[in-house]
């Protein structure tokens, strides 16, 4: 309950904090809102040796627009992306995801960048983002570079940055009027989606259908080929590798998968 | 106007609000200053021998003060078995595991720390070696994998006789239901988990704070596991957050912390975490029900069977009795001409089962509550309809049931009707049909319980129930009581000051109550089996009774007057000649010469029987599975009530666990013993969000066991309210041919139930 | 060791702490303010809950170098001059509290809520508590407590009744 020990350094500026990761690599970790990572050290699954916080860099926090994208700083808390004008009206279901993770305390806390780099696909603004499509900013020793949000997320906990890369914003399109869908099925409140759906624009990803969130191509196919929301929706799990545990086994998330994604699409949120 | 029966706020409240309460953990006493803290070391194994335990490098690590393991406690006597004589003495369990581990989460070793942060460092420091053994889990632990070699079986014990069940029990009915139900595992997870401090003074006591349900007890089992004299421990009660019947006695834990501060010379805390609560606290319920019920298509219950099985976890203790209170409450508020019932207690590589809220009481309820609906769905009856026809009639003379349970009063139709009048039954099943008749995805369903349960027992029939209490009057206008209950959340301070105030004419802000203190009060019953009130208050009120007729006599001598004579106006709280106010003495006059006590204790027949009938309504989405609970009404007949405001905090809470229970708790174990749900995040604790407000009807049939009328409400709320969302869930799909999904009744149980009857029903 | 500057209750404090530590251990055992309990593991459970710049957090999931330069509120914080703040007499009012371990936590949660959503529905308040867990009262009047608070607020502040205060069973 209490993590092992660490040293702490709150950076200065980003080029501070990525100095330390190039020096300290895998024994460093970065700290933001920490709600991500400091559950795991507590729990002594994670054990780094260091943890960098740039909770309080300005430049990566804050929302902006850029062009026919929305810019979201990394270190933006989910209840300030739930609560902000600009996002619910150009990217409203980025803000419902964000309004959906865990619940009000967390939400002060946890942040877009910490989310995302952590890559729990059971969580809420993986597959929100993979819905939404858009782009991840990433800065290292060698510059800074974009990911798509289809190629960052690897693998269960697994991302595309390097251990001595920082995330510092995400990119989402704007889509101002356009109708989404969200679907969270829980247990019980507080909980990670036993399966999630996210629907937007004729894209589909799903939470907690694989070791990533997955798109449902064979669903967005049967969409955009005249296929009704019920019809897409029978496709939802193709492709999918469910896992199973206390909660469901495979059939029953392929299942909901399939539901939930019928649902989406019509533009429910639940 | 008397106070009784009023919304008295809690004198507590202004303390637990502001700088919060004193929890073991919070407890700053300079006795204990300069105090290590112990850290556990558990196995993560649920059935192995132990073959090396090596503490070198543990001991090496920063702040560890000593390290000690099942050897340096060897001359300690293990702890027997509950009700051993009845159950296999040979399971005992020692205080910290030597030869074996028995289930994952029992302490093996335990390390002492300067500071607490560093116990968890070096708990990973010890090294044990563990020579695993297959898990004997389950309902039918297989003997193969004995638990204990020396009992030679996994079976502890048996309640009944099952060679005595009689095979023509349904000769005659001319319907038979037979179900095999469980009542599952559940974590009693208080907010409060368990701790200690203890420290042995130059005298040679053990003081021992430590957070339970009856200090009294709590001491003589402290005393008995260390080899001690009782009159060498005094254990305080600080504030307890929650306890649910699983902080009762002493847990292994206890006992080597007050060791381990007996060993070092040294004041000793512990607090366990989160994790070790949820695997090493003992755990509820664990029963599996056979039941067979059999009667007439008119719908009259003739007879019923109920065959247990206890799963008691890896060591008996309390849990491998209660299947004996189970038994006792059978047939339940119910006229059933002919049931039978027995119980079989195994052992398996779990955490030890002990009382949760209801203890044995809710198993039985739930079991007979699944029947009747089982039943009713057999011959195609409503199910109220079936309970109203077989609910026992309302009396007023004691009631014995053919289990030996004398039910003091009863009125169970009434409440039956009451609740099923303020749920809006009709209504209710007239919207069930048309959403049935519609195909609607989300379904409606309506789950009835009636109930009765035992409260307040004593310890057999030959010891009537009791309890004590002192109460003084002091010359400053003050009072204060002491007494042998240990309220844990349910009010008692402001309780026991209303019934004070109500004969002593003293204001309830200025009585103060003291209770857990085993050196104020060496006598006391403690809080559980909802015992506290019929018994503890009802001993304040005869303590004050008495007060006055002591200090009637000082009046007398004071004014000069005869005894006979005066009168007590409690508006004054004062004495005066009748007739003649002016002549007049205060109480609290009377105790400036010579103090102004009494103790006394109250002793009642025996048992009291709260009953009710709980209505759920839930509804389910038919496509997901999904349960949302939209309304719980409930009738709890507890008696004349003293205090609403009380009253109702205690319903609210049971109807809560016992809905949780119902649709969303379990605790889980992989098939080798590994605890699944050891954490709030993985064991579905209720939230705000998954239960509505309650509407609580009321009513009110007193007892004539003790003056204040009142029966036991602590645990009425749990009972009832658990088979009535079951029940309610099986309603929302019985139309499709559901007849019983087993609790908790999750999302993926009722989608997998609906796929069994209907098959390709995948949209 | 870290050195840390952190306003708590108003009153600027200065320590030197272990970099592990967390908010609710430096509340607890460094200041003494132990209304704030540490319930469970696995940021599920809300009794640490206190207010950090104003906002609910959970103190069991902050370190404490975390807080460094930025206010904390904690339930002893609340009542002024020896009032109970409104939440807090609402608790009381309504019997929202029976073995009070989680109580400052939900009462802190609780006034953060109402910070942010001062006239909530009955659905908001039971999902703004969603990370508060309490075992005894089975959240009724908790849920009274916090909706009557909600009421007063309004009465405190416009010095008349809601228009249309909801009616509570």
């Amino acid at each position: 309950m209490i993590p092992a020990q660490f040293d702490y350094v709150a950076a200065e500026s980003t080029a501070h904090a990525l100095g330390l990761l190039a020096e300290h690599g895998d024994d460093a970790k970065l700290l933001a809102g920490g709600h991500s990572l400091l559950p795991m050290m507590k729990l002594r699954l994670a054990q780094p040796e260091m943890l960098i916080d740039i909770g309080g860099l300005a430049e990566l926090a804050g929302v902006r627009t850029d062009g026919d994208e929305l810019v979201v700083g990394a270190t933006t808390r989910h209840a300030d992306l739930a609560a902000s004008e600009l996002i619910r009206a150009e990217a409203p279901l980025l803000a419902y995801a964000a309004s959906q993770v865990g619940d009000p305390q967390i939400r002060h806390r946890g942040t877009i960048g910490g989310s995302l780099s952590h890559a729990d696909p059971a969580a809420d603004l993986p597959m929100a983002l993979v819905a939404l499509g858009g782009s991840v900013e990433l800065q290292g020793p060698g510059g800074s570079r974009t990911v798509s949000t289809d190629d960052f997320f690897q693998g269960f906990f697994e991302t595309a940055m390097q251990p001595d890369e920082l995330l510092t914003a995400v990119r989402v399109p704007r889509r101002p009027g356009v109708p989404w869908g969200y679907q969270k099925f829980v247990r019980r409140a507080n909980d990670w989606a036993i399966v999630g759906v996210a629907a937007v624009d004729g894209r589909i990803a799903l939470a907690n259908m694989g070791p990533k969130p997955l798109r449902a191509t064979a669903a967005e196919e049967a969409l955009a080929g005249g296929a009704s929301a019920a019809e897409a929706a029978q496709h939802a799990a193709d492709g999918t590798s469910p896992g199973e545990d206390i909660h469901a086994d495979r059939e029953y998330r392929r299942h909901l998968a399939k539901v939930l994604t019928r649902r989406a699409l019509e533009h429910e949120t639940g | 106007m008397s106070i009784l029966g009023t919304r008295v706020l809690r004198t507590e409240d202004p303390k637990f609000l502001t700088t919060g309460g004193v929890y073991t953990e919070d407890v700053v006493d300079e006795r204990l200053d300069g105090a290590c803290h112990v850290f556990f070391v558990r196995s993560p194994l649920a059935h192995a021998r132990i073959t090396r335990v090596d503490v070198s490098a543990a001991l090496e690590a920063p702040g560890v003060v000593a390290v000690y393991t099942g050897a340096d406690l060897a001359d300690l006597e293990p702890i027997p078995p509950s009700a051993a004589g009845l159950i296999n003495t040979e399971m005992q369990q020692r205080l910290l595991a030597t030869d074996k581990t028995r289930f994952v989460g029992e302490p093996v070793a335990a390390v002492v720390t300067e500071h607490p942060y560093q116990g968890e460092d070096a708990v990973e420091l010890v090294e044990v070696d563990y020579d695993p053994l297959p898990a004997a889990l389950g309902f039918d632990p297989s003997d193969e994998s004995l638990l204990f070699e020396a009992a030679g079986t996994n079976v502890a014990g048996y309640w009944g006789d099952a060679s005595s069940l009689n095979p023509e029990l349904f000769d005659g009915c001319e319907v038979v239901v037979k179900h095999t139900i469980i009542n599952q595992r559940v974590a009693p997870a208080p907010m409060e988990t368990r701790a200690a401090a203890a420290v042995w003074g130059e005298d040679g006591r053990l003081t021992a704070w430590i957070p339970n349900q009856g200090a009294q007890g709590t001491k003589s089992q402290l005393a008995k596991q260390l080899g001690v004299d009782e009159e060498l421990v005094r254990v305080i009660t600080p504030d307890v957050g929650g306890a649910f019947g699983a902080k009762f006695g002493a847990d292994p834990e206890h006992v080597v912390v007050a060791w381990v501060a007996r060993h070092l010379g040294r004041p000793v805390r512990w607090t366990e975490t989160r994790y070790e609560n949820l695997i090493a606290m003992t755990h509820g319920r664990a029963q599996q029900h056979t039941v067979t019920i059999g009667g007439g298509r008119d719908g009259n219950v003739q007879a019923y069977r109920l065959e247990i099985v206890q799963d008691a976890g890896a060591y008996p203790k309390i849990g491998a009795v209660l299947p004996m209170l189970t038994i006792l409450m059978t047939t339940g508020p119910y006229d059933i001409p002919r049931a039978e019932a027995v119980a079989k207690v195994v052992i398996t590589n779990t955490t030890p089962i002990g009382a949760y809220r209801g203890a044995g009481r809710p198993e039985a309820t739930a079991a007979l509550e699944r029947a009747i609906d089982l039943f009713a769905a057999e011959i195609s009856a409503d199910p109220a309809d079936v309970r109203r026809k077989n609910l026992l009639a309302p009396f007023t003379e004691p009631h014995r049931t053919a289990f030996g349970a004398l039910y003091d009063t009863g009125d169970y139709v009434a409440a039956l009707d009451k609740a099923l009048d303020a749920a809006g039954y009709a209504d209710l099943r007239k919207e069930q049909a048309r959403r049935r008749a519609s195909g609607d995805i989300r379904q409606l369903g309506i789950g009835v319980a009636s109930y009765v349960e035992i409260t307040g027992m004593g310890d057999g029939e030959d010891t009537p129930p009791q309890e004590n209490a002192t109460v003084e009057v002091h010359p400053d206008g003050t009072a204060t009581i002491l007494t042998g209950t240990s309220p844990h959340g349910q009010g008692h301070a402001t309780a026991w000051a209303m019934i004070a105030s109500e004969e002593l004419g003293i204001p309830v802000e200025k009585i103060t109550l003291k209770w857990g203190d085993t050196d104020l009060i060496p006598e006391g019953g403690g809080t559980g089996g909802s015992r506290s009130l019929q018994q503890g208050g009802a001993a304040v009120q005869q303590a004050a009774q008495e007060l006055l007729e002591v200090a009637r006599l000082r009046a007398a001598a004071e004014l000069e007057a005869n005894a006979a004579d005066l009168v007590f106006d409690k508006t004054r709280s004062a004495f005066n000649v009748a007739g003649d106010p002016e002549a007049s003495v205060p109480l609290t006059q009377l105790a400036e010469n010579e103090r102004l006590l009494i103790r006394t204790v109250f002793s009642q027949p025996g048992a009291t029987f709260p009953f009710g009938t709980h209505v759920a309504v839930v509804e389910v989405d038919t496509e997901t599975g999904k349960t949302s609970l939209q309304r719980v009404i409930t009738v709890d007949d507890a008696g004349t009530v003293l205090n609403p405001l009380l009253a109702e905090g205690q319903r609210h809470g049971g109807i809560g666990q016992g809905a949780a229970q119902a649709f969303l708790e379990e605790v889980v174990y992989d098939d080798a013993g590994n605890p699944l749900t050891a954490s709030l995040a993985d064991y579905p604790f209720v939230s705000a969000t998954e239960v509505p407000s309650f509407e609580l009807a009321d009513m009110a049939t007193p007892t004539t066991y003790n003056p204040l009328g009142a029966k036991g409400i602590g645990e009425a709320g749990s009972i009832g309210s658990t088979p009535a969302v079951q029940n309610a869930v099986v309603d929302a799909v019985a139309h499709l041919g559901v007849r019983h999904i087993d609790m908790p009744v999750t999302s993926r149980r009722v989608w997998q139930a609906l796929q069994a009857v209907q098959p390709g029903s995948e949209q | 060791m870290t050195h840390i500057e952190v306003t708590v209750n108003g009153e600027r404090r200065s320590d030197e702490v272990e970099s592990r530590l967390l908010l609710v251990h430096y509340l607890r055992e460094i200041l003494g303010l132990r209304a704030a309990n540490v319930g469970c593991d696995t940021t599920s459970c809300g009794a640490c809950t206190v207010l950090l710049d104003g906002k609910s957090v959970k103190s069991c999931t902050v370190l404490a170098v975390q807080a460094s330069g930025h206010e904390v509120t904690t339930a002893e914080g609340l009542s002024a001059g020896g009032e109970l703040h409104p939440v807090q007499a609402a608790f009381r009012q309504h019997h929202g509290l029976q073995c009070g371990f989680c109580t400052p936590g939900m009462v802190m949660a609780a006034v953060g809520l109402l910070s942010e959503n001062p006239h909530p529905t009955e659905t908001q308040v039971r999902e703004g508590l969603e990370g508060n867990l309490c075992r005894c009262t089975g959240y009724h009047n908790i849920v009274r407590a916090v909706l009557a608070a909600a009421d007063a607020e309004q009465v405190q502040a416009n010095g008349s009744a809601p228009a249309n205060a909801e009616v509570t069973a």
